[in-house]
């Protein structure tokens, strides 16, 4: 035990390797939040929070907190950041943030606000902690027969008798949090309510004056891609065929016979450009 | 180097998370600032409890993950439902409890 006490009195020296991994991480988690705060799509948002998350995570490993820094990555960067994707992915992400400011002034306000808040914690705790001690936790961390317990079981032993309530209490609190998502999201729709499939294909055909499918696009020796519009038989271009988002594609085409002699055969309608004559092509 | 350092980066990271949740509009990217806010917190809790020796902080932190997890759940299940009804996930337009 005296070896113990004495322990307790020496300060543990931080080590050289831990103040590089802190002066790597360190910039890398601040410019994951500041990325988080400053681009304007949502999901790009989520990944730069991961990046924080990640690098706090490294944090809590590098102070004597591995179970922790397991946690942080598992439950926060595994779990909770993939939670925020899938409702992203469902909601946010094609309504981009607005750049109107229903407050006027906020903005700066906020700003100037969180710089000036940064200024006076960031001194206060600079100056309030400038000899901190570093008693280190290989004490805390002792087993009973005085050897290296480890980090584990000594949040264990702490979990199970101290906070043994507390701990409890927070399956009760994640049950409670399990079963409200679960009745928010649920959308109760009245029996009898939802339409049957052959009332759908009624409604189909009566609003609709179009109830068969549009036309497909063209398909050329030269190129068939959907912007590419189909032909009517009469050589024309129809505008149905067009796809939509896409400017319909011009298709160069052989030239074809198109003299007036041929137009009585058969396949006279596809020798012409020129839109058929009203009566067939027939000619008297 | 101390374990200030540590201490002042928490800070600068709880203002980030602060300043972003009065700047943005998008209620997801709330949210996410509230978790950054979280976790600096939680950095500093496992700073001190190495400072004073104790496991105490640590089980504080993770307290803290627990909450935030459940938070996490209830708050997106939320946004969720409000964006069923008014087809919006921006802070501005959710100015009514019901409806």
């Amino acid at each position: 035990m005296s070896l113990l006490a004495a322990a307790a009195d020496t300060q543990v020296v931080i080590g050289g390797a831990e103040e590089v991994v802190f002066w790597i991480l360190g910039p890398v988690a601040l410019a994951g939040a500041l990325g988080m705060v400053f681009s304007k799509n949502a999901v790009h948002s989520a990944l730069w929070l991961v990046l924080t998350m990640l690098s706090l995570g490294v944090f809590y490993v590098v102070q004597e907190a591995p179970f922790l820094g397991a946690v942080q990555i598992i439950v926060y960067t595994g779990a909770i950041m993939i939670l925020f994707l899938f409702v992203l992915m469902m909601v946010g992400r094609d309504s981009s943030d607005s750049v109107v400011e229903t407050l006027r002034g906020q903005r700066v306000a906020a700003t100037v606000l969180g710089v000036g808040f940064a200024g006076l914690v960031g001194a206060g705790i600079a100056r309030a902690t400038e000899d901190l001690p570093v008693v280190g936790l290989a004490e805390a961390q002792a087993d009973a027969a005085g050897g290296e317990g480890g980090n584990i079981p000594a949040i264990a032993e702490l979990l199970f008798t101290r906070y043994l309530l507390a701990f409890e209490v927070t399956s009760a609190l994640l049950i409670t949090a399990a079963v409200g998502a679960m009745v928010l999201a649920h959308i109760e729709r009245e029996p009898g309510t939802r339409r049957t499939q052959k009332e759908l294909s009624k409604a189909r055909f009566l609003d609709n004056p179009r109830p068969q499918t549009l036309p497909g696009p063209g398909v050329y020796a030269r190129g068939n891609s959907v912007a590419a519009p189909a032909l009517l038989p009469d050589g024309t271009v129809t505008e149905e065929s067009f796809a939509t988002g896409v400017e319909p594609q011009e298709i160069e085409q052989m030239p074809r016979p198109t003299g007036r002699g041929q137009l009585g055969s058969p396949d006279g309608a596809l020798g012409t450009l020129d839109p058929a004559p009203l009566d067939g092509g027939r000619q008297s | 180097m101390t374990l200030t350092h540590y201490l002042v980066l928490a800070a600068i990271l709880f203002t980030i998370g602060a300043v972003g949740v009065l700047v943005r509009r998008n209620a997801i990217v709330v949210f996410m600032c509230v978790e950054l806010m979280l976790n600096s917190v939680n950095l500093t809790l496992v700073t001190f409890a190495r400072s004073t020796g104790t496991i105490d902080g640590q089980i504080m932190a993770f307290f803290v993950m627990v909450v935030a997890a459940a938070e996490v759940v209830i708050g997106l299940a939320i946004i969720m439902s409000i964006y069923r009804t008014r087809r919006s996930a921006s802070v501005d337009d959710a100015n009514l409890l019901k409806y």
